[in-house]
């Protein structure tokens, strides 16, 4: 079966999902070698590039038409011809509000940030666009390899925006972490050649275009469990899911502020992503047939992250660990192989993003304030900065999934979809729920109430700066929360498709099992 | 002039077609002008004579070698052989005469800082280096075992003198005995080698040993393969492959750095020329024996490579293994032993060339003792070197959008075609131990000098106990500064300020007090090759295309 593309193509005069990628990344490049006398207007331009693109990002979502599965905007162009590379990009319910996500954080991170020196930030706006411009690649490729490159791509500019902006042990954290990456990937850039190869014995040309592989399955079942396995390692890593996770708590607290927003609320999705996207259309039936493995995985991560989460006295850490818990439930949701919760999965990615980079948004705002975000040296910041405490009490009850809140829509979905099809895992998970009250009230009430010490009574409330930053988070987290069916009328179409492919292949195993 | 691979066997001098061996002619021809300008000139000559005068050998020697190559991927062209069949020229012979060509160009126009800082003035260095390169030449394009040798010997025995061409280092001269006495046994075994195949077939004509393989079956293999592992074992040796790899590390540290450089690139480029034809179009037929060696070779020398390259503190020991690791990687191609998998191991002597020569050079113009040590916060003191080294690093690294990555992917691509799935693993595995590496260099330079450093390095007896207690310098983990010395204070809206900004506002201020060291300016020759070799690796690593179209064509012929 193949995923159909719609014939509704594009309504832009361009094609606006290659300017999507390649916008923020010729920016980066021209940043980079803007002589150093410049320098100063590296973030106008940073800006106002990130800007345009989510204005892209944004016209791209409107004309965007909803209730229909495949890909839109659709373009393909040959690059490498020798081995069958092509630039294909092209969008759908799944991947559409990734790539808003990605266009509405840089802005944000890139306005927010300030490293002072014109020359430092000079190459931190130019790794920053450079990034930009690897994540919107990797949310746009339908070549598999493509998606590779970007995917690779996109650990450069992180391993230089942790090493040099970064603080603690930032070199080692920033190493760790690009060799664990790297690590993953290495299983799946050699799974992607056999699987190219293997189809390339079927068919008699080499192609490592998705929609042309996953049309036939040329696996036998046997390969197909390996090769799901190797790709999985690598979202695995990147994602992370536990117990792949190490390298994340050290790279989000040793990252810089706006690298620990990227790194979590955009970076980790594409290990999501990539489940989604490569893993259940190209190997439907080993994801079923591992789905308890990955389940077991995923609860396993909501329920360690949490209670790992709530002995953390870093705040980073904090975040990073629920986070960790976070990424569980989508796993869970992913490979719930139901509707509802793919759909769920789909949507908490988009919370998590949301919620996570407001978290590390305010942690920031919080250092600014201390010099420190120790939970040991906070207390009482709610008495001297009350809308930063109102804020962040948002934010947070958004995370532990507060109803009327975003994150609430996401994990009731997910729970949903996997007690249908997996109760056992769904009755575990929600036992996480509970956790994730526990931790991030506790991490609440030592930084904001309690009487302030020393330096915690002198610190001022939000400037207006920090909170016009906050604000289309905010917005977001309640809008989702009270209003998801505009998002929801844009996902559902391909969940649905993606879900009736995978049970087909799965249910009919001798059609692939060659 | 015959299409025939054969050649004739009349005893008549054969007729020599001057343009088949046109590169190597302008190598030898250039050499021996530049002497003897030199001699008659003695100490008048112009100082910087005789790297222009390389610079221009190597292009005329490269239009001469592109003119091969469309004499023989044109449309209506076909490889030939010339001179009685003691040289063939086809797609391939004349990759390897451009590869050879682009490191006489690249490596006499770096030398010229190193010289001039030596100040050398006399021709010996760039004449060496231009008859190395016609020896590597004539290994690329041999078509007889013979020839093969004498190009083997011309190309080494002038690399033996340029390792010891420094004669104020005592390292030099040890290289460069190191490499000559392990370089005579290794060409002693490669001869024996060649005796014994020519003992059990008859002829040292390569496509004549082809032919008689292809014909006849031989019950008792015996001398022919251990003349083929002999043989092996000569090659190995060039092109530093574990468990004869010994030698890189200490002659890549002693040399002087532009020959470090040369020798990288050319002896790898000759000896994989000589060893991918021998082995995979003469021996095609005996693949079954050979592959099995040739696949263990492979994956010890990816494994050792890599894993003794993250042990270094010198940065040319270092690079030395990462090339060795390369060598591996280049092996992977003749696992595959495919088509694909030869194009591959073409492709990435190709980009190899860039990266290594870049490298080198940089390294060369920080100059200083080599040690990991003299690399920290070069980002700082100088941006345009530290930058080429880190892309150039990352690229050989196999960072996507990099001509590094894409051979990676070509010789991997043909292993996994090949159904080799196990040694792609492995060079891929290795790939990720070699990553650590060289981000231990990016590291260095882009982690500060701390303040006890720097004080040092200006020679002020300053308040060093800060410096040391704000920075244990160790390794990887070096670095808990907040920043480097350019972002001090930080007045501004801050989503980024360390946690312990306080302190590191200190040092910054203590460092702009104590005086970063001043920028160095970049000499032309330098500044140009770098310019060169990063922007190669960038370009094609964007534009993949044309190189991977240009290995695929160059075809071998047998």
């Amino acid at each position: 079966m193949s995923t159909p593309i719609s014939s509704y193509s594009s309504t832009f005069g361009f094609p606006i999902l290659t300017v999507l990628v390649l916008l923020p990344a010729i920016a980066g490049a021209v940043v980079a070698v803007l002589p150093k006398r410049f320098g100063s207007v590296a973030r106008s331009i940073a800006m106002s590039t990130s800007l345009g693109t989510l204005g892209l990002a944004v016209a791209m979502l409107v004309s965007f038409k909803s209730n229909t599965p495949g890909y839109q905007f659709f373009a393909k162009h040959l690059w490498v011809a020798n081995f069958g590379i092509s630039w294909e990009l092209g969008v759908d319910g799944i991947s559409l509000f990734l790539v808003v996500l990605t266009a509405l954080v840089f802005p944000i991170v890139i306005g927010g940030s300030g490293v002072s020196t014109p020359e430092g930030l000079k190459s931190y706006m130019s790794w920053m666009l450079l990034l930009e411009g690897a994540c919107m690649g990797c949310f746009l490729s339908l070549d598999i390899f493509v998606f590779f490159l970007f995917f690779e791509a996109t650990l450069v500019p992180a391993y230089f925006l942790i090493s040099r902006w970064g603080t603690g042990r930032r070199a080692f954290a920033a190493t760790k972490f690009f060799l664990y990456t790297f690590l993953g990937s290495v299983f799946f850039f050699v799974a992607i050649l056999i699987v190219a190869f293997d189809a390339k014995a079927s068919t008699g040309h080499l192609s490592f275009d998705l929609i042309t592989l996953s049309s036939g399955h040329f696996l036998s079942s046997g390969a197909a469990k390996w090769l799901f396995l190797a790709f999985t390692l690598a979202f695995a890593v990147k994602a992370p899911i536990f117990p792949f996770h190490t390298w994340s708590p050290d790279a989000y607290s040793s990252a810089p502020a706006g690298g620990s927003v990227v790194l979590a609320g955009v970076m980790a999705k594409l290990g999501t992503y990539g489940i989604i996207r490569f893993d259940l259309s190209l190997f439907p039936q080993a994801a079923s047939v591992l789905a308890p493995l990955l389940l077991t995985l995923g609860v396993s991560g909501i329920l360690y992250g949490a209670i790992v989460a709530a002995v953390q006295k870093d705040l980073k850490k904090v975040v990073a660990y629920s986070s960790l818990s976070h990424i569980g439930f989508i796993i869970m949701g992913l490979f719930a192989m139901s509707p509802q919760g793919l759909d769920g999965a789909v949507l908490q990615m988009i919370n998590h993003g949301i919620i996570v980079a407001g978290l590390f948004l305010l942690i920031a705002m919080i250092a600014r304030r201390r010099g420190t975000w120790n939970l040991t040296e906070l207390s009482g910041l709610q008495k001297a900065a009350p809308v930063l405490a109102g804020v962040f009490t948002l934010v947070m009850l958004a995370s532990v999934g507060l109803p009327g809140l975003n994150g609430f829509i996401g994990e009731f979905l997910i729970l949903l979809g996997t007690f249908i099809t997996h109760r056992w895992w769904a009755v575990v998970a929600g036992g996480g729920v509970i956790l994730s009250v526990v931790y991030m009230l506790w991490a609440y009430q030592q930084a904001f109430h309690s009487k302030p010490q020393g330096d915690n009574a002198k610190v001022s409330d939000m400037a207006l700066k920090e909170k016009l930053v906050m604000a289309p988070l905010i917005i977001l987290i309640v809008f989702i929360g009270i209003y998801p069916k505009p998002i929801l009328d844009r996902v559902t179409p391909t969940v649905n498709s993606l879900v009736h492919q995978v049970r087909t292949a799965s249910h009919q195993p001798s059609e692939e099992s060659r | 002039m015959t299409l025939s691979l054969l050649g004739t066997s009349t005893i008549a001098v054969p007729h020599i077609d001057y343009s088949a061996i046109g590169p190597e002619l302008v190598m030898i021809v250039g050499a021996l002008v530049l002497l003897t300008v030199a001699a008659l000139v003695g100490k008048n000559l112009a100082r910087r004579f005789s790297t222009l005068f390389t610079v221009l050998v190597g292009v005329v020697s490269l239009l001469a070698s592109l003119k091969i190559w469309f004499n023989v991927t044109g449309a209506h062209h076909v490889a030939f052989s010339a001179v009685d069949g003691a040289v063939v020229d086809d797609g391939f012979s004349a990759v390897i005469l451009m590869l050879v060509s682009i490191a006489v160009i690249f490596v006499g126009a770096s030398s010229e800082g190193y010289l001039s800082g030596q100040s050398i003035r006399s021709p010996e260095f760039s004449v060496l280096m231009m008859l190395s390169a016609s020896g590597a030449m004539l290994m690329g394009s041999a078509n007889d075992l013979i020839v093969m040798f004498l190009g083997l010997e011309i190309m080494s025995i002038a690399l033996y003198v340029l390792a010891g061409s420094d004669l104020r280092k005592n390292k030099s001269g040890e290289a460069a005995l190191k490499y000559f006495i392990l370089g005579g046994f290794s060409s002693a075994i490669f001869l024996y080698g060649i005796a014994l195949v020519y003992g059990s077939t008859g002829s040292t004509n390569l496509a004549g040993i082809a032919q008689f393989l292809a014909t006849t079956l031989i019950i008792h293999q015996g001398v022919l393969l251990a003349g083929l592992g002999l043989m092996i074992v000569g090659f190995a040796f060039k092109v530093g492959l574990v468990p004869f790899h010994t030698w890189a590390p200490d002659v890549y540290q002693g040399s002087p750095t532009p020959a470090t450089s040369f020798m990288a690139a050319v002896a790898k480029a000759g000896g994989f020329a000589g060893f991918l034809r021998v082995v995979f179009s003469t021996m095609g037929t005996l693949k079954l024996d050979w592959e099995p060696i040739i696949w263990v070779l492979a994956v010890i020398t990816l494994v050792v490579g890599s894993i003794m390259a993250i042990v270094q503190r010198d940065i040319k020991r270092m690079l030395a293994y990462s090339s060795i690791s390369h060598a591996g990687f280049i092996l992977v191609g003749l696992v595959a032993a495919t088509a694909s998998g030869i194009a591959g191991s073409l492709y990435y002597l190709f980009a190899y060339l860039f990266m290594v020569v870049g490298s080198f050079t940089i390294v060369g113009a920080i100059g200083g003792s080599d040690d990991l040590e003299d690399y920290r916060g070069l980002i700082y003191t100088r941006p345009f070197l530290a930058t080429g080294l880190g892309v150039l690093l990352l690229a050989q690294s196999g960072i996507p959008f990099t001509t590094g990555f894409w051979a990676k992917f070509e010789v991997v691509s043909a292993a996994v075609d090949a159904h080799s799935y196990a040694i792609a693993l492995i060079a891929m595995v290795s790939a990720v131990i070699g990553a650590f590496f060289y981000l231990r260099v990016v590291v260095f330079m882009v982690t500060a000098k701390t303040k006890a450093q720097v004080s040092d390095s200006v020679g002020e007896e300053q308040d060093v106990s800060v410096g040391a207690q704000l920075v244990p310098s160790s390794g990887v983990e070096g670095g808990l500064v907040g920043g480097g010395p350019e972002y001090g204070g930080d007045p501004t809206y801050s989503l980024a300020v360390p946690s312990e900004s306080g302190r590191s506002d200190e040092v910054d201020t203590d460092l702009d007090d104590s005086g970063v060291p001043e920028r160095i300016p970049v000499g032309f020759g330098v500044g140009l090759v770098v310019s060169l070799c990063v922007g190669f690796t960038v370009l094609f690593g964007l534009w993949a295309s044309p190189i991977v179209d240009l290995a695929t064509k160059a075809k071998l012929v047998p």
